[in-house]
């Protein structure tokens, strides 16, 4: 005999399976279960010898940052100071960055000058390419280096799973998993990050409604979007220190509502799509530990910051020069980005957007870093160059093209809720292996944004508010 | 004369391809398993110099992360396997860990423990020495403990468990060495291990008694035949599948092996 026929396993395999009814099982398993703790105990209590009446430090801070009472308010206190930090550390060196960046066109233009370039090669280059990734940098850097580093240390202390401890209650009444707020957390950083991270959720149907939410939480595409236009239309109203501390409550606000819808969404999505109940599940609290600074430091720039600046300045440069191409090739006598953006311009109106921005959403669907860029590059190619060398320089150009600070806010409201990236939906494509879900977590995002944008447009129209 | 069939192979480079695990030559595979947030990812990134994101937060790593590192001229991959309380396969964590264990056969598996809890890591260690015998024990966060004024007595576990222990503290480095040579030595055969057997109650002992004799006649030694008697009258259908796919697998290559050396 030279094998063994499997098809022996498969019958015993059937067997015992037969002989093993259900219920004999599952106190089985229990019996089983019982056997192993019993054994580690007994060795734990040979080999372990703990202080007998020792100060429970992390419990104590455990009462302070999950009690009801002083839970929410600390939550609050930690995610200002989070931001307030971001938003004050950012304003210096953005404007630095611009100032470079800018005075770096300029060498560029006078080099493409010297040597005889044709106009259209200066355009797509200079004031395609370079301008789209200069204004991507001086948007995105100075706010990443400063947020994820924070970030960082927040996730490495042990805080983060006690957020999530302290919003188990709200997604357990939305009917989804408590461990979505810490998906939800890391979506901070990735949208694309967080669905990943839904595999810690192991109920399918409780699952899918994390991955479907995820994109309510700003992803480090769109927080510096949120930033500058908070700092210029919200903070700009006021003067220094005001204006710092009321952008500050505008991200604040802008996080507090996508929380808030990503709640909402859940709680739908568990009454109609994704029927259930929720599955219970213990959330360990872990101890607390002395971030390692360095570590914390290095991590977050070179993983995070450098990683997620390089795939924008990859969608950036081409979509640079496509913008710049579109805005300079004539039908008639308007460009083809102005054709496109006037046959948006209706409806975007409609929800409290212009054509230009619709236009840069839709192109920014590859990534949502360029959205912000793209506006730029469109209101700039309709209008008269600008030296566009300071947040200041950026308000006016806002405001020249009718920005009111309504249209700030529904700027923002949009980008908090639109769809998610394109890396985000192939992600979720992967996760979970279903057209229907990939196309779903676009279109809910989408609808929900759009309802939202009309429904505060035409209500604030209706008390004469406008 | 012993043949080699090429088209199929050997059996463990087979299952090991189902985890995207590249096995060439003698190199070693070390599998690293541990509780949630017990520091893996952190000892992972000191044995590899890989700079895998590290959290404070149960659940952190998602992916499976692999590396490499080289001891004494030889390559070791090194999987570091989501966390996990137990391998009974109560999430898809738990699955993946304890697939990688039971069918992947790393030369060595090393549990990564908490040492300010270590009896909830203990149930993982046990069970991890249910499926094999090549274990090594990772006592982290040691300072930590000392802090907390917690006592491990280090020789007192290696002498219940029958594996080796080392005690670490990856963040400051310290007997990350020693680690990597015992892992080295488990791996090679230098150090022969015992693990520690559960004893269960009598009632599954003797139904266990009944099913070993035949399942080590059908396993052949692939795998562990009192565990997956335990996983048989568990009724752990997702395993069987596996199982049956896996000895299908490994079966018909050996199969393959001794018809061509009939053939001859």
């Amino acid at each position: 005999m030279c094998s063994i026929k499997t098809s022996n396993i498969n019958e015993l395999f059937d067997q015992i399976a037969s002989k093993t009814g259900d219920k004999y099982k599952d106190s089985l398993r229990d019996k089983l279960v019982d056997n192993i703790y019993r054994q580690a105990e007994t060795i734990a209590k040979k080999v372990v010898k703990e202080p007998k009446n020792k100060i429970d430090w992390d419990g104590k801070i455990d009462n302070l940052l999950t009690s009801k009472i002083t839970g929410y308010p600390i939550m609050l206190l930690i995610l200002g100071l989070v931001f307030w930090i971001t938003i004050e550390g950012a304003n210096y060196p953005t404007d630095a960055l611009y100032n470079l960046l800018f005075s770096g066109e300029e060498q560029l233009t006078r080099f493409f000058l010297f040597l005889g370039a044709p106009d259209w090669l200066h355009g797509v280059v200079v004031l395609g390419v370079y301008r789209g990734l200069a204004w991507v940098i001086a948007v995105m850097l100075p706010p990443m280096a400063i947020f994820f580093p924070l970030f960082t240390l927040l996730e490495d202390s042990g805080y983060l799973p006690r957020v999530a401890f302290n919003l188990d209650r709200f997604f357990r009444k939305a009917g989804a998993h408590g461990k979505q707020s810490l998906t939800m957390s890391m979506g901070f950083g990735c949208n694309a990050a967080g669905v990943i991270a839904c595999r810690i959720i192991e109920s399918p149907r409780e699952r899918l409604i994390a991955i479907l939410t995820n994109n309510f939480v700003p992803c480090n595409g769109r927080f510096p979007t949120l930033i500058a236009l908070s700092s210029i239309f919200i903070g700009g109203a006021l003067v220094a220190p005001y204006s710092n501390i009321s952008a500050l409550f505008a991200v604040i606000g802008m996080i507090l509502v996508g929380i808030v819808v990503t709640l909402l969404v859940s709680w739908g999505l568990s009454k109609t799509l994704l029927k259930g109940v929720p599955s219970s599940f213990t959330l360990e609290l872990p101890p607390y530990r002395k971030p390692q600074i360095g570590q914390v430091i290095v991590r977050s720039i070179f993983d995070r910051t450098i990683f997620v600046l390089m795939r924008a300045v990859k969608v950036a440069a081409p979509a640079g020069a496509i913008v710049w191409i579109l805005a300079n090739v004539y039908v008639g006598d308007l460009s083809l980005l102005g054709h496109f953006a006037n046959f948006l311009d209706p409806f975007a109106r409609i929800i409290g957007l212009d054509g230009i921005i619709l236009t840069a959403f839709i192109l920014g669907l590859p990534a949502n870093e360029i959205v912000l860029p793209i506006m730029i590059m469109g209101y700039l190619a309709e209008g008269a160059m600008l030296e566009l060398d300071s947040l200041a320089a950026l308000q006016k150009l806002l405001v020249d093209n009718g920005w009111t600070l309504m249209t700030a806010l529904s700027v923002m409201l949009f980008s908090l809720l639109h769809y998610p990236c394109t890396t985000t939906l192939l992600t979720v494509k992967k996760e979970t292996q279903s057209m229907k879900w990939t196309v779903l977590a676009g279109l809910i995002p989408l609808t929900v944004s759009v309802v939202v944008l009309f429904v505060l447009n035409q209500g604030l129209k209706l008390f004469g508010i406008d | 004369m012993a043949h080699y069939c090429h088209s199929c192979g050997n059996s463990k480079t087979h299952a090991l391809e189902k985890f995207n695990v590249k096995k060439e030559g003698d190199n070693l595979v070390i599998a690293l398993a541990g509780n949630p947030n017990t520091g893996k990812s952190t000892i992972f990134n000191a044995l590899t110099g890989l700079n895998q994101h590290t959290g404070n937060w149960p659940g952190k790593t998602v992916l499976q992360a692999q590396g490499s590192f080289i001891i004494n001229g030889q390559k070791c991959t090194i999987v570091d396997l989501p966390g996990t309380y137990s391998l009974l396969a109560n999430s898809a964590d738990e699955v993946v860990a304890r697939n990688f264990i039971c069918f992947g056969k790393p030369d060595t598996t090393i549990v990564v423990t908490d040492a300010t809890c270590l009896e909830r890591n203990l149930n993982l260690i046990l069970q991890v020495m249910e499926i094999t015998d090549k274990v090594v024990v990772c006592v982290n966060l040691i300072d930590e403990a000392k802090r907390k004024e917690i006592e491990v007595d280090i020789k007192a576990l290696s002498e219940e468990l029958g594996v080796p222990v080392i005690a670490t503290s990856a963040r400051k480095k310290i007997g990350l060495n020693e680690l990597i040579n015992t892992v080295h030595q488990v791996a090679s055969g230098k150090i022969l291990t015992n693990p520690k057997i559960i004893v269960y109650d009598q009632e599954i002992e003797g139904a266990i008694k009944e099913l070993e004799p035949q399942l080590e006649n059908l396993l052949k030694g692939e795998l562990n035949s009192k565990w997956v008697a335990l996983r048989l009258i568990e009724g752990d259908v997702l395993l069987l599948e596996a199982i049956k796919d896996y000895l299908g697998e490994t079966l018909s290559s050996t199969e393959c092996e001794v018809d061509m050396s009939c053939a001859r």
